[in-house]
């Protein structure tokens, strides 16, 4: 990792009482973003990933505790107080989220949302501010800007949605962005343009980048470092090219090998992972996938394996039997 | 009338000629399908792929008579759906059948799986409530569900790719010839999705089914298909063999799609955005083809003209003046 | 490499816990009470009770005694025999009017949100016009022209509370008319008639229940009101809004003949609503779980 990372998540855990018992959400994770990086994390539905992104920013459901330390900046945003929050939102922590719907508020034009932002984190006035609305709509891909200020969410599209919150976001030049399935609720060619766009903006910013999606193609092309999360752990992470080239965790193995590729012939038989992901209320003893696994056996039921490098210190798993480096590969 | 594009030299199982589907909202009406026409053989399964807005799910609820069609005919196995009511379609609905995108939405949340997986036999008129049984287990154990496990317990107790499961089972149990699956795993989990691609081959294969795969994921469309149709705001613009239409797209839009997906490969570096913009509204589409208004290789013949599917390569139909060599 | 998941006991979540809340003491003392009430009511011919319509004018206005319990009223009546005999009218009134409000106008509002086009706004116009009817006219114009009686009481608050189950009903069903199940079944061959009573009624109905026990509650009320104002059941019944009335006289020198009933009728009308409340509470989230 080059330079001393800005956001540095350490042995995090949440936990949230549920009338079935505790859900362990997220289960002591360690991950780190530098300046100007992108990192992604990759999981299925379940997995923590979004739980993680809510501890970052310290927006969790009040019933959730949170152990551990979110380093950013120097500072432990878990034992902030609310006023620095706040200041450090918007102006150094952004979010963008998955549905734009629901993230915008419907009964307020973009103009005021983005205008409100401004004024309320970099205090300038109403004139300056309008105008900076109009830029930002501009920069982020938006055609006739001017008229998109008077108009309601509900009145674009998704595509440009998911632009109106980009532009929110980025509003007031954060040093972190973390994006939740920014283009999940997205068609493909605009999922394109949205990704484009993100990965544009970073560059020019030199902001630093969380991208949190299910899709492995996603983070494929516009990562440096992905962590791939199972059941609320890491359970392997990478430098981009070399998770994929070198795929050690059974799990990333199997994920990657259940995806359809588009170069295979039709009607081949898709490889799929049996079973389904454990039930958070009711942690197993030992590793979370060893259920489903082809590789597990009795060592895999009884010890939890911590996330550990063998050879490389940047390629970390968690897994007793990784596969190996000469036969594994992009199945 | 846009004439066989696609020919099979054997009768084909359900043939859609020229079907238009419009409907009004507010006062402005939306062109969702505006003259699809298209064939599938026996046992095959066709693709049928586009974003969303484009018509394919409104297609697969009018082929099945769920949604009125302004004009055009849906001929199944020789007889003609449109003009169909009452006791006639009653009867045409067993041999058709439907898997929608929302596996638990599917599924009413306060009446038992037991009941749910037989209620097409209930309405189809099987009295027996013991031969209702045994073909509901039949059906629950071809899917890979412990009916006595499953039968007594309501949707909500079940994870989506079981959900997911049991709509098949439900689609299943009449042993029906023709299968529109409309968007049947967008909405669960990458590891799921396998599993249940799997079983609808496994399941087409069975019960020899024929099977119109609606879906956005081209991947996905790619893995189950014999033949692909790609639809773009209420047109087809490209139909032919899978392999090749992947391989060898003759249309923009094809292209455009196949060059968006991100690949899970790092050497793959993602093209900068192709097509900038965003699809027109259904409402007020383009003159002639309505791909134009993103198409780098449009011009005036393409406003003034709609272009027909025509053959570019054996077996494979584009629409457009100036396809992809 | 097993392709398909077979449901091992782990796979599915055992029987569905408690969602969220937790039904309280607040809700078993509402119980409690309800019990009681309908218990006192129920079996009010059979208790030993003195009459609640014999008049002792020697004992008026008596205070707290071993023969009568609660005292007696501004006629020598007893109070406890016409507060019991008073639960029997509210509950009898609070519940059947109600009742013609949910088959009426549930039906009308499952039919109204099912079929929409102009069959809704026809419903949906009429219950407008029955709404904009200011309800006391129409109590007044009913008890003019047929007397007044508990029958009539009953279908004048019944026809009242008409578009309020209609609004509920049609707003359940519109959210679920489009649900897929319901596609599902229409895909499937089903007839408007089963769709209607096997997919959407049993969806419906709960949203129905809690908003009827809340009903309950407003009737008992308004019925109070109507008996207060003399609209209501005709004497010598008992009421506990002809009783609070009457009460009202006597307010400087026996506060209790008020109070009694309506602390009666408040406790009552409470005790439906923290249970509706609860019942809301709990089929709400069940219904989209997970």
């Amino acid at each position: 990792m080059s330079g001393r990372a800005l956001l540095s998540v350490e042995d995090v855990a949440v936990d949230l009482p549920t009338p079935r018992g505790n859900l362990r959400a997220v289960d002591h994770v360690d991950l780190s973003v530098g300046a100007g990086r992108t990192l992604g994390i990759v999981g299925e539905s379940g997995c923590g990933k979004t739980m993680l992104s809510r501890a970052i920013l310290q927006l969790l459901p009040k019933k959730a505790r949170l152990s551990g330390r979110v380093m950013f900046d120097g500072q432990d945003l878990a034992r902030c107080g609310a006023g620095v929050l706040r200041k450090l939102r918007a102006r150094s922590l952004a979010v963008v989220f998955q549905d734009p719907m629901t993230s915008l508020n419907p009964v307020l034009t973009i103009g005021t949302q983005l205008v409100e932002t401004l004024q309320e984190h970099l205090e300038l006035d109403a004139a300056t501010a309008r105008q900076r609305s109009a830029e930002l709509l501009a920069a982020v891909g938006i055609p006739a800007p001017e008229q998109r200020l008077a108009q309601y969410p509900h009145q674009l599209s998704g595509g440009m949605r998911q632009r109106v919150a980009i532009a929110i976001a980025l509003s007031c030049e954060p040093k972190l962005l973390i994006a939740d399935e920014p283009t999940t609720a997205l068609d493909v060619t605009i999922q394109a343009q949205i990704l484009d766009l993100l990965a544009r903006e970073q560059r020019r910013r030199h902001m630093a980048m969380i991208l949190i999606t299910h899709d492995l193609g996603v983070v494929a092309g516009r990562t440096d470092e992905v962590a791939v999360m199972y059941a609320g752990r890491v359970v392997e992470r990478a430098p981009t090219v070399q998770l994929f080239k070198t795929m050690r965790m059974p799990y990333t193995e199997a994920l990657f090998a259940a995806i359809p590729k588009l170069d295979a012939a039709p009607h081949t038989p898709l490889p799929a992972i049996s079973g389904r992901p454990p039930d958070p209320t009711r942690p197993l003893r030992g590793c979370s996938f060893s259920p489903r696994c082809r590789y597990a056996n009795g060592r895999c039921q009884q010890e939890k394996p911590a996330l550990a490098d063998a050879e490389s210190p940047d390629h970390r798993y968690a897994c007793f039997h990784p596969i190996a480096p000469a036969a594994g590969g992009a199945s | 009338m846009q004439d066989t594009t696609q020919f099979h030299a054997v009768d084909p199982l359900l043939k859609v000629e020229d079907l238009v589907v419009e409907y009004g909202v507010g006062g402005r009406t939306i062109h969702a399908v505006s003259g699809v026409s298209l064939q599938i053989a026996r046992g095959e399964t066709l693709g049928l792929v586009g974003e969303s807005g484009c018509g394919k799910s409104t297609l697969g609820r009018a082929v099945l008579q769920l949604r009125p069609a302004v004009s055009g005919r849906v001929l199944f196995d020789g007889e003609d759906l449109t003009a169909m009511r009452g006791e006639a379609l009653r009867r045409m609905r067993r041999r058709v059948q439907l898997i929608f995108q929302d596996p638990i939405a599917s599924l009413n949340p306060r009446r038992r799986i037991g009941d749910i997986v037989a209620e097409p036999l209930v309405i189809a008129g099987y009295k027996d409530s013991g031969e209702r049984q045994a073909l509901v287990e039949e059906v629950l154990n071809a899917v890979g569900l412990d009916p006595t496990v499953v039968s007594g317990r309501l949707p909500h107790e079940f994870s989506g790719g079981q959900c997911q499961r049991i709509c098949i089972a439900r689609a299943l149990v009449l042993k029906p010839e023709f299968i529109i699956c409309d968007e049947p795993v967008s909405a669960l989990d990458v590891s799921i999705r396998a599993q249940i691609l799997n079983l609808l081959e496994q399941m087409k294969a069975r019960y020899g089914l024929t099977l119109l795969f609606i879906a956005h994921d081209l991947a996905v469309v790619k893995a189950v298909s014999d033949r692909v149709a790609v639809m773009y705001l209420g047109r087809l613009c490209e139909v032919g063999p899978s392999e090749q239409v992947f391989a060898n797209p003759a249309h923009p839009y094809t292209a455009l799609l196949i060059a968006a997906i991100p690949v899970p490969d790092p050497d793959v570096r993602p093209a900068e955005s192709i097509a900038a913009g965003e699809p027109p509204s259904p409402i007020a589409p383009p003159s002639g083809c309505r791909f134009r208004t993103r198409c780098p290789r449009a011009d005036e013949r393409c406003a003034a003209e709609v272009p027909e599917l025509s053959l570019v390569a054996p077996g494979q139909y584009a629409a457009c003046h100036h396809p992809l060599a | 490499m097993a392709t398909l998941e077979l449901v091992v006991s782990d796979g599915v979540t055992a029987a569905p816990a408690r969602r969220g809340r937790r039904l309280g003491p607040l809700f078993w003392a509402a119980i409690g009470w309800m019990a009681l009430i309908f218990a006192v009511a129920i079996l009010a011919p059979v208790l030993p009770l003195p009459s609640p319509t014999d008049m002792d004018m020697l004992e008026r206005r008596a205070p707290f005694s071993l023969e009568h319990w609660l005292g007696t009223d501004g006629l020598g009546r007893d109070e406890l025999a016409r507060l019991i005999h008073g639960a029997r009218i509210s509950l009898v009134v609070g519940l059947c009017a109600p009742i013609i409000g949910l088959t009426i106008g549930g039906a009308l509002g499952m039919l109204a949100g099912y079929f929409r086009g102009r069959f809704e706004a026809l419903v949906v116009g009429s219950m407008d016009v029955l709404l904009a009817f200011p309800p006391l006219i129409l109590a007044l114009a009913v008890t003019a022209y047929l007397g007044q009686s508990i029958l009539n009481l009953t279908l004048i608050l019944g026809v009242l509370g008409i578009p309020a189950f209609m609004r509920v009903a049609r707003a359940a069903t519109l959210s679920l008319a489009r649900r897929e199940f319901v596609i599902a079944a229409e895909a499937l061959g089903a007839t408007h008639a089963r769709i209607l009573l096997r997919e959407l009624l049993p969806n419906v109905m709960l949203p129905l229940l809690a908003f009827f026990l809340l009903g309950v509650a407003v009737t008992i009320v308004a019925e109070g009101a109507l008996s207060f104002l003399g609209l209501g059941v005709p004497p010598p019944i008992s009421s506990w809004g002809s009783m609070i009335g009457e009460g009202r006289e006597s307010l400087d020198v026996a506060p209790r003949l008020a109070f009694l009933p309506a602390i009666a009728m408040f406790l009552t009308v409470l005790s439906f609503n923290l249970v509706g409340d609860s019942l809301r509470a709990l089929t709400d989230p069940r219904q989209g779980a997970l």
